[in-house]
């Protein structure tokens, strides 16, 4: 009897505990499950062609031309596949990109030069450097990785469309351009609506917001429009995405380097 | 030759007629605009000027059917240069169908391949013969005639190559520049084979890529690329005679790629009629990302080529080492700058060489050349540049 009673306040005592754990979740596991969720949402996509045009604005406002292809395979328990080909500006035309993202370790790259038919691997520690010559660097548009980054929950804050969670994310990656970012997700949808990004000194660098997202085969948000801008330089990038195309048969055949040298 | 790349397209052609899908067409391609100015007039007869024009268009079309599965490239490849007849030229830098299955392709034509990793010579890149007249750059090609079959597997990438028909290497006449003492004539040019340029060369090669390791291995059977040269009196006048012989070669090429590191090998093993040899080049090449705070990289790289001929190597590195910077600047315009110096270890002489590139706008591109020559002694093969340092400015309009 007596030990019944000891056994049965244990397990409503241990009960209690875990219930109280959950509500009071930490603001560093809140900013964790929040990340994470935002990633099981867009899971299953399984394989996405797109077109990115970008125009880079200098502090005068002189524009020029990025014109991008880009074909991306989701792979389980790993980073993402990806071919990306560059039409313009002419000079680069045929030139393509290689990508194996991983989530833990160094990525690996290589770049096809059509001019002399080589296939370069390169490093992929370049991660905070400039893709293209815009305000976008190379980590800006890797996959979004959880064990990329450590997480803290800060506030709740009205945004454009609803109200949006605030989370801030510590990069791991010693190579990383930044101390932190600062996303804003949309309690509905859990889209990255807008990110701010922190230098290695901690002030403010940029500001990156999405635009007019449309929803693909009922599941997967993806925005039409996204803007960086530089406060430092001053400089623009407005890069925007087309033809978004998911479930296009595409398998990890697709992904090598004959695939990178006939790329167009 | 031309019969095999057009029985090979024409064949692509009728085997798969356009049904429903429509062929997608796309031209493009590059004129460019070069000025050549040396520091002094040549070594040698004919030499005596300071400054050569040059322009060259470059066109490409390309042809895709059957849900991309077929393509068909064309790019021939034009030159009219001020001085030089012989530099004036054409060429079929690509001309050739592609069709595409699941793990397999096959390629059929004239194409340029690439092989190596290194950067100041190749010794394993053995498919396509130099054009030489382009300058003194390597990756300068002339197209070469090739049924390539391609296989994808998990243990790595296999080519098959049958190379039926040989190109000779391209020569300056006595009007160019950056040429020997005498000049080649290739109306005395002779062969081992005697099957002469029509001799079929077999090579395959297997490429992988595991970790930080991106590996090839190759074999090639076949006539030499290069020549061996030989002095004969043509109507009383000495001039030089190229003779090709036979060679079989393997060879490896490894990169490892780890961290801002890159480690790069090529080795070569040679058997041909008068002699075995093996040839290496060795080196690496280390960025340093984002220097002084800014967009800039800077990339270091040094080189040992090492050919067991010694000074009897008709490689340009048999004992020498490269030293190379790069900057890259990121910026909008792409602007990167390369220096380079080779020394020779064998005969002490020294070559310089900078190149500067920049985008204008959307469509252009301007390219700053220049290298200077220093000859340890007489007797070295590079003494012959002596008098041709020159700064080149190549402008490029891409269409």
């Amino acid at each position: 009897m007596k030990m019944n009673t000891l056994v049965t306040s244990i397990i409503a005592g241990s009960l209690l505990l875990s219930a109280s754990t959950v509500f009071a979740q930490t603001a560093e596991e809140q900013g964790l499950a929040i990340s994470q969720e935002s990633i099981t949402r867009d899971n299953g996509w399984v394989d996405m062609l797109a077109s990115m045009n970008m125009v880079l604005r200098n502090k005068q406002g002189q524009e020029s031309i990025r014109e991008i292809r880009m074909k991306t395979l989701e792979v389980e328990g790993d980073g993402d596949k990806s071919l990306s080909i560059f039409d313009k500006p002419r000079d680069v035309k045929g030139t393509a990109f290689l990508s194996f993202s991983h989530n833990v370790g160094a990525d690996d790259q290589w770049l096809y030069l059509p001019a002399l038919k080589r296939v370069k691997r390169i490093a992929s520690r370049n991660k905070s450097g400039p893709f293209m010559g815009s305000e976008f660097s190379f980590e800006d548009l890797a996959s979004f990785e959880i064990e990329k980054y450590n997480y803290k929950f800060i506030e709740e804050q009205a945004c454009d469309i609803g109200t949006c969670f605030v989370v801030e994310q510590y990069p791991n990656d010693k190579n990383s351009g930044y101390t932190k970012r600062i996303v804003w997700i949309d309690k509905a949808e859990y889209r990255m609506l807008k990110t701010e990004f922190y230098d290695r000194k901690g002030s403010l660098l940029k500001t990156l917001t999405s635009h007019d997202f449309n929803q693909y085969n009922g599941k997967f948000w993806r925005p039409s429009l996204m803007k960086m801008v530089n406060h430092q330089s001053k400089k623009s990038t407005d890069l925007m995405w087309s033809n978004y195309k998911f479930g296009n048969g595409l398998s990890e055949s697709d992904f090598n380097k004959n695939t990178l040298k006939r790329a167009r | 030759m031309n019969k095999i790349a057009l029985l090979a397209i024409g064949g692509g052609l009728l085997a798969q007629p356009a049904i429903a899908d429509e062929i997608f067409f796309e031209a493009s391609g590059k004129l460019s605009t070069e000025v050549t100015m040396y520091a002094s007039e040549g070594a040698f007869s004919q030499q005596d000027y300071r400054s050569n024009l040059s322009v060259a268009l470059t066109p490409e079309f390309f042809w895709e059917w059957n849900d991309g599965q077929d393509s068909v490239t064309f790019q021939p490849f034009l030159r009219k240069d001020q001085r030089d007849a012989q530099r004036t030229h054409a060429d079929i830098r690509e001309l050739s169908w592609v069709h595409l299955s699941d793990n397999w392709e096959l390629r059929s034509g004239y194409r340029k391949v690439f092989w190596g990793v290194t950067e100041f010579q190749n010794l394993v890149d053995v498919i396509n013969q130099k054009d030489s007249v382009e300058g003194l750059d390597s990756s300068n090609k002339l197209g070469q005639p090739m049924i390539n079959l391609s296989l994808v597997k998990d243990w790595g990438i296999i080519d098959f190559y049958v190379l039926p028909g040989f190109r000779e290497q391209t020569y300056s006449s006595a009007d160019g520049r950056l040429r020997a003492g005498l000049t080649v004539h290739d109306s005395l040019t002779s062969y081992e084979s005697s099957r002469k340029e029509d001799h079929i060369d077999l090579a395959a090669r297997w490429s992988h890529s595991i970790d930080v390791y991106d590996i090839g291995a190759h074999w090639f059977k076949g006539t030499d690329r290069s020549a061996q040269y030989q002095v004969v009196t043509l109507n009383g006048s000495p001039v030089l005679k190229a003779h090709y012989q036979q060679i079989e070669q393997v060879g490896v090429d490894i990169q490892a790629t780890i961290d801002s590191w890159l480690y790069k090998g090529e080795v070569i093993y040679q058997d041909n009629d008068s002699e075995n040899f093996w040839a290496a080049q060795l080196g690496a090449e280390y960025t340093l990302y984002g220097i002084q705070e800014s967009n800039t990289d800077l990339g270091i790289l040094l080189e040992y080529g090492y050919d067991q001929r010694g000074t009897d190597a008709s490689a340009n590195m048999q004992n020498d080492i490269g030293f190379g910077a790069r900057l890259a600047f990121n910026d909008t315009q792409s602007s990167s700058v390369l220096a380079g110096v080779i020394h020779d270890l064998d005969y002490h002489g020294t070559s310089f060489s900078i190149e500067a590139e920049r985008r204008f706008g959307d469509n252009w591109k301007a390219t700053l050349e220049g290298k200077a020559f220093s000859s340890g002694s007489s007797n070295d093969p590079a003494s012959i540049f002596d008098k041709d340092d020159y700064i080149k400015l190549t402008l490029d309009r891409y269409f």
